[in-house]
């Protein structure tokens, strides 16, 4: 990594870590689990970086731990999207019902 | 085959503008829902544009991986009951981790500069300790382990001894001096299994009370790791980065908001060991009531007001619909209903909201902590189902392990009834003063079946 590029990651770096930040600092105590499964669906992004290394991958070494990257990340993104969903279809439903009785 | 790899890196940017706004909705209650189909709208238009990704081989191998790992998730995920949502949470967070881990060890394995081996070394170590605490967080909430904390002497010593020795191992790995006699195929393996091995370490001694912070410390953890992988591929994957590092930076405030819901400080949950000290029961005065259904039924159905304190044992016996009966029976005999929500019930935040909500109790009889607490006074009978460290008046007692937690001030009520499924203590393992006060009765069995038979009682009066 040549020095210039080392310093625009750190811009980068710090500039989403100041976003993280910002987009749930004024968050309600209930939606803490929600966002907790939320962010975890989130960093199931690893499955684009795992698909790399394994698509890059030369050795059966290489191939065997990328494998293991890639299902590993698929779960947490489809994991991590069904239990958030799971979790927030039940917020909506809550929201309709008393909508119902006015 | 045309050369579509001009797409990824817009396709990206628009992925990580969507996953920021899919979060901020995710944050306010009226969007929440709308936040996660956006942020997986764009998750599986990420994963498709990087199969275009120039020079990829290997492709039936990552579709395979792929249809198995994201059926099984899709599965499991499906199945599982939302009472055991947290440690679902825990166990994908901890995939996640695994397979940062992977990636960093593919990229050491492979053609490195200093930079980003160096950065492939601290995401493994990240990702490694995210996938092996994240397990046995899920093992402990799951009941495959004893949620007591586990604690032997020199316990923190000896985690930071492993911790220290992982970091060196990756240190050789990086340097390979010239003087040591091992090498490369040596340093692998063993860093990769000292930080494994310190992520079950740290995790052992803290309690299942404590998890909810721990698994979203892990998942803070997890988005470090990710992003610092991001850095570890020949050209810098910023969709990794970005992404991996907003989840470390939320997920860091959360951990944070939660243990302050708890009055607790991250340091002394990591090395606390809550609930490990065991309190002599000899200074709690008084002695446990019990009583039976058709008694509570009279004095529920004849009350004024009527709170009831959901905790974990209601999750765990699946009692919500029954505890909607009770309600709509109260409410039919004109008593008023209402539910004191402790931020921390059951072992997530917001998880009694999710499953009083899945029962269709609306929302305008969920009260939290600080609306109800003055009420207790003027109420009633108060009806604990399954809950307990938090309306343990210990707190209230200098010396006591809880000392300082906020909890339900139920024993302010002129009747306290509390349904639990046998004499165990809660989850900190502290002994709860509540039930053995003078206007406490014990209910005891199984809270679905007890509320079954309150609900035919309160009916037939």
């Amino acid at each position: 990594m040549e020095l210039s590029l080392f310093w625009t990651s750190i811009y980068i770096v710090i500039l989403a870590a100041f976003t993280g930040y910002v987009v749930i600092s004024r968050v309600p105590v209930i939606l803490h689990t929600p966002l907790m499964s939320g962010s975890n669906f989130i960093h199931g992004i690893v499955l684009i970086g795992a698909m790399v290394a394994l698509g890059l991958a030369t050795t059966p070494g290489q191939q065997i731990i990328g494998f293991i990257a890639v299902v590993l990340g698929a779960a947490n993104v489809t994991g991590g999207y069904v239990i958030t969903e799971r979790i927030l279809q039940m917020f909506d439903s809550s929201r309709k019902k008393p909508g119902k009785g006015d | 085959m045309v050369d579509l790899s001009f797409l990824i890196d817009p396709v990206y940017i628009v992925t990580i503008i969507i996953f920021i706004i899919g979060l901020q909705r995710m944050s306010h209650p009226l969007t929440a829902r709308s936040g996660i189909v956006w942020a997986g709208a764009a998750m599986l238009i990420a994963t498709l544009v990087t199969f275009l990704t120039p020079e990829l081989t290997n492709f039936a191998l990552i579709a395979i991986a792929i249809v198995i790992g994201g059926g099984l998730g899709y599965i499991a995920a499906k199945r599982v009951a939302m009472t055991d949502m947290p440690q679902m949470v825990a166990i994908y967070n901890g995939m996640g981790g695994g397979a940062a881990a992977g990636i960093a060890a593919v990229h050491l394995l492979g053609t490195t500069t200093p930079a980003t081996s160096t950065l492939a070394v601290i995401g493994g170590l990240i990702g490694a300790v995210s996938f092996s605490g994240s397990m046995i967080a899920f093992m402990k909430l799951q009941g495959w382990m004893r949620p007591r904390p586990i604690t032997f002497p020199g316990q923190q010593v000896v985690n930071m001894a492993v911790l220290g020795l992982a970091a060196l191992s990756g240190i050789l790995l990086l340097w390979q001096p010239a003087f040591l006699p091992l090498s490369f195929s040596t340093y692998l393996p063993l860093f990769f299994i000292l930080s494994l091995a310190f992520g079950i370490l740290m995790t052992l001694p803290i309690g299942g009370a404590d998890m909810p912070v721990v698994i979203s410390m892990y998942n803070a953890f997890t988005g470090l790791a990710v992003g610092l992988d991001g850095f570890s591929f020949a050209t810098p994957n910023y969709a990794m980065v970005i992404a991996g590092i907003i989840v470390g930076a939320a997920g860091t405030l959360l951990t944070v908001l939660m243990a302050r819901a708890m009055n607790r400080s991250i340091a002394n949950i990591l090395f606390g060991a809550f609930g490990a000290t065991e309190e002599t029961t000899a200074e709690i005065q008084g002695s446990i009531k019990s009583i039976e259904a058709e008694d509570v039924a009279a004095m529920l159905a004849y009350a004024n007001s009527v709170v009831i304190v959901p905790g974990y044992g209601m999750a765990v016996a699946q009692a919500q619909q029954k505890v909607k009966e009770l309600m709509d029976q109260l409410e039919s005999r004109n008593v008023t209903v209402k539910f004191a929500i402790h931020p921390v019930a059951g072992r997530m935040p917001g998880h009694m909201n999710v499953l009083l909500a899945e029962a269709g109790i609306s929302y305008d009889h969920l009260f939290d902590r600080d609306e109800i607490n003055q009420e207790f006074p003027g109420t009633d009978v108060v009806l604990v189902i399954g809950a307990n460290d938090v309306v343990n008046p210990a707190a209230h007692r200098e010396g006591s392990p809880l000392f300082g937690m906020p909890i339900l001030d139920v024993e302010q009520a002129r009747n306290v009834i509390v349904l639990k499924r046998g004499q165990g203590r809660g989850f900190s393992g502290i002994e709860n003063d509540l039930f053995y006060r003078d206007n406490t009765r014990m209910l005891y069995g199984d809270a679905k079946e007890t509320l079954g038979e309150l609900v035919q009682a309160v009916k037939r009066l």
